[in-house]
């Protein structure tokens, strides 16, 4: 064991670099190849025949994937700038709360158990169009006598799975946040207050910088499997009507596996990992700063 | 004496806000689930009844018996499903821990060239979302011919499962202090055997809730699944979920029921692991 001794880490991490590398690397060098290529799951010949940058010629210049890839960027935007804000003052509820604490935070945790999928139907029913409780609720409530297409009219179906998206993901801020508040040491805010400061200076400039660092975990989290969205739209509206709900994510599953053109599929599938991989390396740099704001160890 | 009664008032309305507002809070976030319950226990004449009816009138099992009564009297192989998700999340969970643990003791204990880097290139594996993994993963399945297999399945769950295992673990090793384990080995043992006797123990609560968050990971995974599953040999839960769709038409009760039957294995692990999840990927966001 002794002369391993410098190569211990590695030696450790060696099962994970094999396995990442078997299921992950190998696929996805497999699949940039591919997306130089006209392959069609159909025709297995087409596999062998490079025809240079045409694939991603092809998509820039195709204003469906650019819809999709706008839309992408566009939910995620308005999702986790919503659930960073719910989950803030969720947990500043939760956090105020004098009794039955443990009772709220098991509540709050509810909708993670949720399979995104499972979250998908959910709203596909609550917000059907004909039998749905929210147009039910409506409806009895005597707020409108018609029923709403919700996942019919496009910006509907958007504001509707931006509703299922929220959902399903705002407690994961909410729970981080709420560790970081509870993790807090008293002092800073008593002395903000004696010192005079309104309360929202104390949150602002005693608070906010402290539980800084929980909301860019949650963030890197949630940036780290944003993908999760492909299962609520493809069973929400699976991309319609007529493609106004197209994210970049449906997309590539419809052009890969319905239409069959593996090739182009690929080439789309390269600009999502490239939009994820950007999500997630921004937050984690925003994560290392806060840490190092106040003072952390890394 | 006016300024005490008005600041009284102010508190009292504030408390009252709060409690309204952490009333609606927890409303929205569990409505969901409620009405799911409830409309796997209606008959679907209620649940397509216009106008709505709000009580429920007859509450029954219906739904449940006929999804566990298998194909051709209304049911789906749910059976098989639940077995094939079970097997599957189990294998794998256990796999992803076990490597897990190796890569997660290594970031926490060692000091090693391009340790930041590494650790950042391990999560971006996981950033690949999983419909874009599924596409080349297929074409090297279908060759490979393990397409539909419980060994296919098993091996991408581990892949998906390691990054985040590996960041959990190392959370919980750092939370356990350096220098026990640097105690015992100045009291002769190993370090291998001060692992296992000191920092593992001390970490194993936290390891259990690694296991149970990858777990709810296989157990809920579908873009992956839904392309690499065919038929009642290794379809999973979630892809299950689907046989209740036809072209334009949607079996609701049955679909509820299926879902309640999903989520209560999720809902008791999630209950046991909530205190250790949160500590396990906070710690080292603020010193102490």
């Amino acid at each position: 064991m002794k002369g391993f001794k410098p190569s211990a880490p590695i030696l450790l991490l060696l099962p994970a670099f094999v396995v990442l590398a078997a299921v992950v690397l190998v696929p996805l060098l497999l699949s940039l190849y591919s997306s130089f290529t006209p392959f069609r799951l159909t025709r297995p010949e087409t596999f062998f025949v490079l025809i240079g940058f045409r694939n991603y010629v092809s998509i820039l210049g195709n204003p469906d994937f650019w819809y999709a890839f706008g839309r992408t960027v566009l939910l995620l935007t308005v999702a986790l700038n919503l659930e960073m804000l719910l989950g803030l003052g969720l947990a500043l509820l939760v956090e105020k709360a004098t009794r039955g604490q443990r009772i709220l935070r098991t509540l709050m945790m509810f909708p993670m158990m949720f399979s995104p999928i499972l979250v998908g139907f959910q709203f596909k029913f609550m917000f059907n169009d004909n039998i749905g409780l929210v147009n039910n609720a409506l409806q009895s409530l005597g707020i409108t006598q018609d029923a709403i297409p919700w996942l019919i009219e496009s910006h509907l179906a958007f504001t509707a799975i931006t509703i299922a998206e929220v959902w399903s993901s705002t407690s994961i801020f909410a729970i981080l946040i709420l560790a970081g508040l509870l993790a807090m040491p008293k002092e800073p805010i008593e002395a903000a207050r004696v010192d005079g400061c309104t309360p929202w200076q104390t949150f602002r400039y005693v608070t906010w910088p402290f539980v800084m660092p929980f909301a860019y975990i949650a963030m890197t989290i949630r940036s780290l499997d944003v993908a999760r969205a492909y299962d609520i739209v493809k069973i929400m509206t699976d991309g319609g009507p007529a493609g106004r709900t197209e994210l970049l994510w449906t997309l590539v599953g419809r052009t890969a596996y319905s239409d069959a053109r593996m090739g182009l599929a690929n080439a789309m599938a390269y600009f999502s990992i490239l939009l994820s991989i950007a999500f997630t390396v921004y937050f984690y740099n925003k994560l290392a700063a806060a840490r190092a704001q106040i003072g952390a160890e890394w | 004496m006016d300024e005490n009664a008005s600041a009284r008032l102010t508190r009292r309305a504030l408390t009252v806000a709060h409690r309204v507002g952490l009333f609606l809070a927890m409303l929205l976030i569990c409505l969901p689930g409620i009405w799911i319950v409830l409309s796997s226990l209606r008959p679907t004449v209620e649940i397509m009844a216009k106008p709505p009816v709000w009580i429920p009138q007859q509450l029954s099992f219906d739904a449940y018996v006929a999804m566990f009564s298998g194909i051709g009297k209304g049911g789906i192989p749910v059976l098989d499903y639940f077995r094939n998700s079970l097997i599957i999340s189990v294998s794998s969970t256990a796999i992803a821990v076990a490597i897990g643990m190796a890569g997660g003791y290594a970031f926490a204990r060692y000091r090693f060239r391009g340790k930041s880097g590494m650790f950042l290139g391990l999560m971006l594996t996981r950033t690949v979302p999983g419909i874009a993994m599924s596409l080349p993963l297929f074409f090297v399945y279908a060759r490979l011919g393990i397409i539909d297999t419980h060994f296919g399945m098993i091996l991408a769950y581990v892949a998906l499962n390691i990054p985040f295992t590996i960041w959990l673990i190392d959370g919980f090793f750092r939370q356990v202090p350096k220098d026990l384990a640097e105690a015992a080995q100045i009291d002769g043992c190993t370090r291998w055997q001060a692992f296992w006797q000191v920092e593992f123990p001390l970490a194993r609560p936290g390891i259990a809730s690694a296991a149970i968050f990858a777990f709810l990971t296989c157990w809920n995974e579908f873009a992956l699944a839904s392309q690499l599953t065919r038929s009642v040999n290794s379809k999973t839960l979630p892809v299950g979920l689907l046989d209740y769709t036809a072209e334009f038409t949607i079996d609701w009760r049955g679909m509820c029921a299926l879902a309640v039957v999903m989520i209560i294995p999720a809902l008791t692990l999630t209950y046991i692991v909530q205190k250790h999840l949160v500590g396990g990927l906070t710690s080292g966001a603020v010193k102490g």
